[in-house]
């Protein structure tokens, strides 16, 4: 097997609550606690979860906007968490991130011009003619008339700010991109047309996407691979396929039910599982797994003991036992 | 098509030019910005504005009182007669008080032209000439409007030079005090932790320390036999050290509110540097608020370096400011008889209102996209 693209070894991500008054961390919460993820050169690797499980501070991490606690972070076999800002900085045009929120990601004072040439100007790569240029091709390739260059932001709408977005982030040409919900903000009918928009940039430039979202409608057409995370860790990794079909964790389970299907023929049996309660406290986590006081399959005695493992796929130790229920039917 | 081409313009108008249309709505402010123009150019021609030069003293005439400007004269041998002029004075001395007192005398013509030749003096500094806007067609008669001191020196001039003295004590004073501000600011805001900590311990420090005795002190200070430039800008940097806490923390505030705006996050991971990032990307976001600060503060220094000067701790004579001159003005038993010795007054307080007028305007204009 070739070597990943990226890969994500025990990644831990904790912010300090409090502090002491010697400055000393006292509490702190766990936003992402011990992550392994792969991603393969030219995949699109989709993190799902609700919101609050850690999974845009996983993305953060890996593009280099958050700083990693502990763990490695490894882009073609290189430790991005043990560089320097200055080693790092070529890397960062390698590994690029789409923003979810396209209003306060876009500078309301620069011109499209200023903002998708920034990457290129802050480094002094190109300049003049050759900027322009540049420019131009990209705004024409993600469906923006290069004459839209000398406007603001706040002249565009939800959908054409993204695309800007998009923009800024590939003409450094990256191999990686991390889009953080790039289509939740936007109108349903949008939604499609960047997505598709962002299909056929993969294909051009053979990129890798790490795409996370809360959406699993969203993701069911453009991932390869699912990781859903829960309360800071992956809880299940798989095919996109054999997770629509067989989720093997009650949580992905609970996400899938939550997902409108529009015939009703094509109903599963489940109907809608509500979760009861919150999510744990970060600073505080429970013992064994994370999920158990949510879970209508929590047995206690195994559940709320001991650490669990990612395995086959699942963190779950009743892994296999359950028959759970996903949302594409299985053609039988 | 008319509202097509708005709406064109407005989606290309640059933030500057928003801030513009807006702010000329504003009819006070606009009107302010206008007299803050003309004050300018007072201050850059001064020289030539100015009827007679700063040391000018005529000692002939002491206390005398504002002459009116005629167009015509009816009183002249010939009759009515056109032609600019002014009347000159006659003296009358007391014979118990021994004081002497002046009347504009209808039967002295003194006459007034535009671009007359007067004192010599150097423009910017560099270019010699002897001509002044306006002045008697003869050096040596008594031409002036606002009248005199008591010293015998023309008021009009003397406040001209006033006012290139005390309104760039005040926009010098705002711009030093205003680089201190954002970049401490800027760096206290964008960077948080213990600089953030220090840099706001140290605004306190500042901020607890009353202001008035803190320019006495410094200000007392100063050798006296220090030379009118030195003290100047020794007078200009107290003010300055004084004034940037306030800005420094409203630039914090601000960096603080943008420093989690995804526009930064994304600015970062473009490539930029921290100092890009702070003065490139978040600085302009409110640079119209700081402008709007800027022309807002700069009247509190003006006010002080007057109040200074009045007391006698800030500049002194033979320098002008307006503080200066209103000293002459603090006298009950002469103001009585010399009214117009409060003109450099007037001025101040014209000033200082123009300023906040502008402010204001500039303040409200700041924001276009709030319509």
């Amino acid at each position: 097997m070739t070597e990943p693209l990226l890969e994500v070894r025990d990644l831990h991500v904790r912010f300090p609550v409090r502090r002491n008054m010697l400055g000393r961390t006292t509490v702190e919460n766990h936003a992402v606690s011990g992550v392994d993820l792969e991603l393969r050169a030219g995949e699109t690797l989709a993190l799902v979860g609700e919101s609050g499980c850690g999974k845009t501070t996983l993305g953060r991490t890996i593009v280099g906007a958050q700083k990693a606690t502990s763990g490695s972070i490894l882009f073609e076999g290189r430790d991005l968490t043990a560089m320097g800002g200055r080693e790092r900085a070529p890397l960062r045009r390698q590994i690029r991130m789409v923003f979810q929120d396209p209003f306060s990601s876009l500078n309301p004072r620069f011109t499209l011009r200023q903002i998708i040439g920034d990457p290129l100007v802050a480094t002094g790569e190109a300049r003049g003619s050759e900027l322009e240029d540049r420019i131009a091709a990209m705004m024409r390739r993600v469906g923006l008339s290069p004459d839209y260059m000398d406007r603001y932001p706040h002249a565009f709408s939800g959908g054409q700010r993204q695309r800007v977005n998009i923009a800024r982030a590939l003409i450094v040409n990256p191999r990686l991109v991390v889009a953080d919900e790039p289509v939740s903000a936007l109108d349903v009918s949008v939604r499609a047309q960047i997505l598709n928009l962002l299909r056929e940039l993969q294909a051009e430039f053979g990129l890798t996407y790490l795409f996370i979202s809360h959406d699993l409608s969203v993701v069911e057409n453009l991932a390869d691979r699912v990781a859903v995370m829960y309360f800071g860790r992956i809880v299940e990794l798989a095919s996109t396929a054999d997770l629509y079909e067989r989720p093997q964790h009650p949580y992905t389970e609970a996400l899938m039910s939550a997902v409108p299907i529009p015939d009703p023929s094509l109903k599963g049996r489940g109907g809608r599982i509500l979760l009861p309660d919150e999510l744990p406290d970060p600073a505080n986590p429970p013992p064994g797994c994370a999920f158990a006081r949510r879970c209508r399959h929590a047995e206690p005695g195994r559940c709320d003991t001991g650490a669990i493992p990612l395995e086959d796929g699942a963190r779950c130790v009743r892994r296999g036992e359950l028959d759970l229920q996903g949302i594409v039917e299985t053609t039988s | 098509m008319s509202v097509a081409n708005a709406e064109m313009k407005r989606t290309r108008a640059s933030q500057r030019k928003l801030v513009w249309w807006a702010f000329k709505k504003h009819r006070l402010a606009y009107f302010s910005a206008w007299l803050l123009a003309a004050m300018l150019i007072v201050i850059a021609l001064c020289e030539f504005i100015a009827p007679f030069n700063a040391r000018h003293r005529d000692s002939e005439y002491t206390t005398a009182p504002p002459q009116v400007l005629k167009l015509w004269d009816t009183d002249g041998p010939d009759g009515f007669e056109f032609g600019l002029h002014v009347d000159g004075y006659t003296s009358e001395q007391d014979p118990r008080s021994l004081r002497i007192t002046y009347e504009p005398d209808p039967e002295d013509r003194v006459d007034v032209g535009f671009f007359v030749k007067g004192e010599e003096y150097e423009l910017f500094g560099l270019i010699p000439m002897d001509r002044h806007l306006i002045g008697p067609e003869d050096p040596d008669d008594p031409m002036y409007l606002f009248g005199t001191t008591t010293d015998g020196q023309d008021l009009l001039s003397q406040l001209v030079y006033a006012t290139r003295v005390s309104a760039s004590v005040g926009i010098i004073g705002v711009l030093l005090a205003f680089l201190l501000g954002i970049v401490l600011g800027a760096v206290s805001g964008y960077f948080g932790g213990w600089i953030d900590n220090t840099v706001q311990r140290i605004i306190e420090l500042i901020m607890s320390v009353p202001s008035i005795p803190l320019w006495l002190g410094l200000a007392a200070a100063m050798p006296a036999q220090m030379g009118p430039v030195a003290r100047y800008f020794i007078i200009t940097t107290i003010l300055a050290l004084v004034a940037w806490t306030g800005l420094a923390r409203e630039v914090r505030g601000r960096f603080l509110a943008l420093r989690n705006e995804e526009f930064v996050t994304s600015a970062l991971l473009d490539g930029s540097g921290h100092a890009r990032v702070m003065f490139r990307h978040m600085l302009p976001s409110f640079s119209s608020h700081i402008i709007a600060a800027l022309s807002l503060s700069i009247p509190g220094m003006i006010l002080a370096e007057t109040a200074l000067s009045w007391l006698g701790m800030g500049l002194r004579p033979p320098a002008v400011s307006w503080g200066v001159q209103l000293q002459d003005a603090s006298k009950w038993s002469v103001l009585s008889g010399a009214p117009w010795l409060l003109i450099p007054g007037i001025c101040v307080v014209l000033v200082v209102l123009a300023f906040n007028f502008v402010g204001d305007g500039l303040r409200d204009a700041a924001d276009p996209y709030k319509h």
